[in-house]
């Protein structure tokens, strides 16, 4: 996983609450077996007319958010399905922050697992920065995770609580299997109780 | 310190509890089908891990596998190779499989209890949302997405994050038709898709208690419907003796130690949860969605909502878009929407109650002109049961197709889908747009509701039948 960085990037909006990994991915996308090229279908049925041009009433079809690595989203972002091609192709469309009010947690686990930082903002301050990207869109926001901020240009930053054990991991770019495996005698002991504990679960 | 079922089941699971890192959760039991887990198995191979415990895992295929005419190949290529590569991952990893013409084969969450491979008690994942549905044991079962798949294949432990408790109460007995499936969509209608965010739901009360495994099921199956992490009903009588003398179940050597275990996991009398939601069993009509989030439904007696009827600004909105997808007008009669067509089956309603449930409602009937009804079993298993019973018959006679298993419309990656602009009425668990094929119109019902829409050729009041 690539190391999180700070940087400054073109804040993309979507004012939609509800967003879910059926719009994210469609099904039609999910046979794959590998974990890359799943950029191109992100939000297809929204994103292509039926002949396959681009719908250019879909918002991040707007020029002004070609580029952009944040997207700005509304209420309960990303539920339903697990599938973790939802984040894929967010991540290889070339998002790598999502701000919103709230995730489905399933949703939410598989961001960090992806180098994606899913931002939780409350409704004042998602307001704000909607507000800011309509008055100005293509409008530039910093995102700086070793600080847990959010730096804009009108001055609507804030900044942001995140789980410092999902954070370390992001700046880090950890492999979680490599962290979680340092524990294996614990593991280990553990089975050894639970065999004993629960024999009929080993038979 | 009196504690709820899910806080026992998680401090019995934990293996590494220290500051400043994801608690470690132990998995006892991995199910696998072939959409979320090819990437997982790359993954593993490529920093040359092992399957930690392949005992603990149980596969299926049933995401995109045809429902009819299963012995030509399949033709969707992309499909195919998908199918060959679970099998190729199984096979290399020596992973129970019950392939697409394995007896045993079925939608995942219907499969692994027909062979009691989730007990009380245990914390069970899979690549799946639908996990959820085996809390109908009083096991700790949540999907997980790939990248976690791979963690729990080669650790047999997850890093989580401990969730707040819900107690939705369903006291009172279901009216004539109500089922679990109505109070699935009452609860999601009633908290909304964010309202279980963050928490576990333990289901109580005396309407959950009379409720079947099969019920249990299909309540559990949507508590992700409702946000939750993971739905819950505790163990019982019903339990132990759905459980007894199945495949995977305890043996009789066992059996008795096992049974203490599980008595001992129902939440202490007077154990505090977070939150704590009351719904009152007979007010619950038979559910009808009308929207394109399962939260937006109503009373089969009620009429579609007029965005103007929500105060708040974000459910207005989504009233309004969601009915501009439908094809739906403000104040229509719900039983005034007519269908194109019927499907039951699925994770959610693929078992041989809702079968029989359904072949009473459709005893005798045809269904309707234009419509096409198809119902898809749960699994091979619940198939033939149904044939034994002769419940098949009564589908076909009624003009039904009936398919072999499979997931099929109720996310449509089979081929089995809506054409743009098609309504159904579909006993599986989302509606989403586009969620059974590009410009599909679902709308989400029990199977006794979906069998009455499919002769009616609209919906219908089934408490009036």
């Amino acid at each position: 996983m690539e190391p999180y960085k700070k940087h400054e990037s073109i804040a993309a909006l979507m004012d939609r609450s509800n967003v879910d990994t059926d719009q994210i991915i469609p099904k039609q996308f999910l046979k794959k077996v590998e974990r890359s090229g799943f950029g191109v279908h992100l939000f297809h049925d929204w994103r292509f007319n039926d002949n396959g041009t681009d719908n250019e009433a879909f918002e991040l079809n707007k020029p002004a958010f070609k580029g952009a690595k944040i997207l700005v989203a509304g209420d309960n972002f990303g539920c339903g399905s697990s599938r973790e091609h939802a984040p894929w192709a967010i991540a290889d469309y070339g998002f790598n922050t999502i701000i919103s009010t709230s995730y489905a947690d399933i949703f939410y686990n598989n961001c960090f697992k992806n180098g994606i930082l899913a931002i939780k903002v409350d409704k004042d301050q998602l307001a704000s920065l909607m507000a800011e990207i309509n008055a100005n869109e293509g409008v530039r926001f910093v995102i700086d995770l070793e600080n847990q901020k959010v730096i804009t240009p009108a001055g609507n930053g804030f900044t942001f609580d995140i789980d410092p054990f999902r954070k370390g991991n992001l700046i880090s770019g950890l492999d979680d299997i490599g962290l979680t495996l340092k524990h294996v005698d614990k593991i280990t002991a553990y089975e050894t109780r639970h065999k004993q504990t629960y024999p009929w679960l080993w038979v | 310190m009196k504690k709820t079922m899910y806080e026992k089941i998680w401090d019995s699971h934990l293996v590494v509890d220290e500051a400043g890192q994801a608690p470690l959760l132990y998995v006892d039991r991995h199910l696998m089908h072939e959409v979320t887990s090819p990437q997982a198995f790359e993954g593993l191979r490529l920093s040359g891990r092992k399957v930690r415990n392949p005992q603990s895992i149980l596969a299926t295929m049933d995401h995109c596998v045809p429902t009819k005419n299963r012995d030509l190949p399949i033709a969707d290529p992309i499909a195919k190779k998908q199918i060959e590569t679970m099998a190729e991952n199984c096979r290399e990893n020596g992973l129970n499989l019950y392939d697409m013409k394995n007896p045993n084969n079925g939608v995942i969450h219907v499969v692994v209890p027909e062979h009691g491979f989730v007990h009380p008690g245990m914390v069970v994942v899979c690549g799946d949302s639908h996990t959820a549905t085996h809390g109908a044991f009083g096991a700790l079962a949540f999907g997980i997405g790939t990248s976690e798949v791979e963690h729990v294949m080669a650790t047999q432990t997850l890093p989580q994050k401990k969730s707040k408790t819900m107690q939705v109460v369903v006291n009172g007995e279901l009216s004539k038709y109500a089922s679990a499936k109505d109070i699935a969509l009452a609860i999601t209608g009633k908290i909304g898709t964010a309202g279980g965010t963050g928490y576990v739901i333990e289901y109580t009360g005396s309407a959950i208690k009379d409720l079947s495994m099969e019920g249990r099921m299909t309540l559990c199956n949507m508590a992700i419907e409702a946000g939750a992490r993971a739905g819950l009903v505790a163990p019982d009588e019903k339990t132990y003796e759905y459980l007894k003398g199945r495949e995977f179940a305890p043996s009789s050597q066992y059996w008795d130690q096992a049974l203490a275990y599980w008595k001992s996991l129902v939440s202490d009398e007077g154990a505090e949860f977070d939150a704590t939601i009351t719904l009152t069993a007979a007010d619950i009509a038979p559910q009808v969605s009308w929207g394109t989030s399962p939260e937006q439904v109503i009373g089969v007696d009620g009429c579609v909502p007029a965005p103007e009827s929500f105060a708040d600004e974000i459910k207005r909105k989504a009233c309004e878009s969601a009915l501009a997808y439908m094809g739906l007008k403000p104040n229509t009669k719900i039983t005034d929407i007519p269908v194109d067509l019927v499907f039951i089956g699925s994770c959610t309603n693929g078992r041989i109650e809702d079968f029989r449930i359904a072949a009473q409602v459709a005893k005798g009937t045809k269904v309707a002109k234009g419509v096409i009804a198809i119902a898809v079993p749960g699994s091979y298993h619940v198939k033939q049961q149904a044939e034994d019973e002769g419940l098949d018959k009564i589908f076909i006679d009624a003009g039904w197709e009936w398919r072999d298993p499979g997931c099929s419309m109720c996310l449509a990656m089979n081929g089995d889908e809506l054409t743009k602009g098609q309504r159904s009425a579909s006993t599986s668990n989302r509606n989403f747009e586009g969620r059974q094929g590009k410009g599909g119109r679902t709308h989400l019902v029990s199977p006794a509701m979906a069998a009455a829409a499919a002769s009616a050729g609209h919906f219908v009041d089934i408490r009036n039948l």
